[in-house]
């Protein structure tokens, strides 16, 4: 397989995901890249591998630019496996001179492979001569690892910065310019609001940190999807954008149902918000991904959750989104819980402590059913849209 | 003394147990702590740190 082109000296030698469909738990319906890019410098440098199963294809790639032993150096940005599991079996073939990664980065590669003393550390800001061309890196700690690192390629003005502004995306196309502009943002925010959403709180220090470096990046490459090179400073805009978590008025209602009740109340929910003149995304969790509810979260202003109870619980969909929205720590939200019920009606009091837990603002009373809504029940939830809805316009 | 938690990765804090292999000896207040030290899990400065 061929390597591709971004400069004179440097390729891209990674390899492409098309039939992932999901990536830990997140739905990725377009698949994905891993990304390795190859510097050709006096030292060859490899900045980071790929998911094991795909060495080979990194491995042919290296070798329609360089016969893969003469890599001098390898480069590790990220510990995470899509990006080192085939590092073991490519440092026992091509037996480079060093590894480097970050000190913590050095902890998580010795945890994963148990490696013993075969991984350089280096420090944040340290500079790395490659003869002719020079290397600095940067630590994101948190961006999203404890080990996370951007290296920065100072001839070529190529920023590799591992997870941070990448997307899941297969696609021939290497370079965002040979994209849709807003097939990157979606696929930029959905990887943002899965990934980065909890740290949120140190991307505006990695931006101001990138703006003080005052570095001149002429392609941003990241370890999934394409590189960026015609839209640099929109997607770092994007990401100033996404981590403020502003509210917006998009309320987000995401409900299972057993025999329809619930989800009428959903619909009712949703009529209200409308008419208030905000925006309702209905989000039936026997038809929608965790990682797509997240998604829209990330730009929303309200979250609002249903559910039947089932043998004394909240529906099994519901606690499973809930768990993993939980983690990823939404900020800015108002909400409120609803659901049917035969007997007992837990549902609807569990989701509502959750919601509280995770610091929703639950600005309207729950709204609980026996069995099948009537039309005053809906007109009631039609009513508590409205006031969300309301709120949401303010 | 209090404890302190990390709102990046949830590691707390505890002055009783300090962080001896970071060079935080046991019975070491939070405010105490010098300023170049790091979360030991995650790696973050003490300014993402909160009162648990």
């Amino acid at each position: 397989m061929q390597a591709v082109k971004l400069t004179d000296k440097v390729w891209w030698v990674g390899a492409i995901d098309w039939g992932l469909r999901d990536f830990h738990g997140y739905a990725t319906s377009r698949g994905t890249t891993y990304n390795a890019y190859l510097i050709l410098a006096d030292k060859v440098t490899l900045v980071d591998t790929v998911k094991a199963p795909f060495k080979d294809e990194m491995m042919s790639r290296i070798a329609s630019v360089v016969d893969p032993k003469k890599i001098d150096y390898i480069i590790s940005n990220h510990a995470e496996m899509d990006h080192t599991g085939a590092l073991p079996e490519v440092i026992d073939e091509i037996k480079p001179e060093k590894v480097f990664a970050s000190k913590m980065g050095v902890d998580a590669l010795n945890a994963h492979f148990h490696f013993d003393g075969e991984i350089t550390s280096i420090q944040d800001g340290e500079n790395l001569s490659l003869g002719n061309m020079n290397v600095t890196f940067y630590e994101t700690r948190m961006l999203h690892w404890p080990d996370s690192m951007f290296s920065y390629l100072h001839e070529d003005g190529i920023l590799f910065s591992q997870d941070g502004f990448g997307m899941h995306l297969a696609s021939s196309e290497r370079f965002d310019d040979e994209l849709d502009v807003s097939l990157l943002k979606y696929e930029a925010t959905k990887y943002f609001a899965n990934i980065l959403t909890p740290y949120s709180g140190l991307i505006p220090k990695l931006v101001e940190k990138l703006g003080k470096l005052d570095l001149s990046i002429k392609m941003l490459a990241p370890d999934h999807g394409p590189v960026w090179r015609e839209n640099i400073s929109k997607v770092i805009g994007w990401y100033s954008e996404w981590a403020e978590q502003k509210s917006s008025k998009k309320a987000v209602i995401f409900y299972d149902t057993m025999w329809q009740s619930t989800a009428r109340m959903a619909n009712s929910i949703a009529d209200g918000i409308t008419s208030a003149g905000a925006i309702a995304k209905v989000m039936p969790l026997h038809g929608s991904h965790r990682s797509d509810v997240a998604t829209e979260l990330l730009d929303a202003g309200a979250v609002i959750v249903g559910s039947p109870t089932i043998n004394n619980q909240m529906f099994p969909t519901v606690a499973d989104v809930l768990t993993y929205i939980k983690g990823l720590k939404f900020k800015n939200l108002i909400g409120a819980a609803f659901g049917s019920h035969g007997w007992s009606g837990e549902a609807v009091k569990l989701v509502h402590s959750q919601l509280s837990e995770m610091k929703v603002d639950m600005v309207a009373d729950s709204m609980s059913v026996k069995y099948v809504p009537r039309d005053e029940d809906l007109e009631k939830c039609f009513s508590m849209g409205k006031i969300l809805g309301g709120k949401l316009i303010k | 003394m209090d404890k302190w938690v990390c709102e990046v990765c949830g590691y707390i804090y505890d002055p009783a147990a300090g962080d001896p292999t970071n060079g935080v000896p046991a019975g070491t207040a939070f405010a105490d702590i010098p300023d170049n030290w790091v979360c030991p899990e995650c790696g973050v400065g003490k300014d993402q740190f909160s009162k648990a």
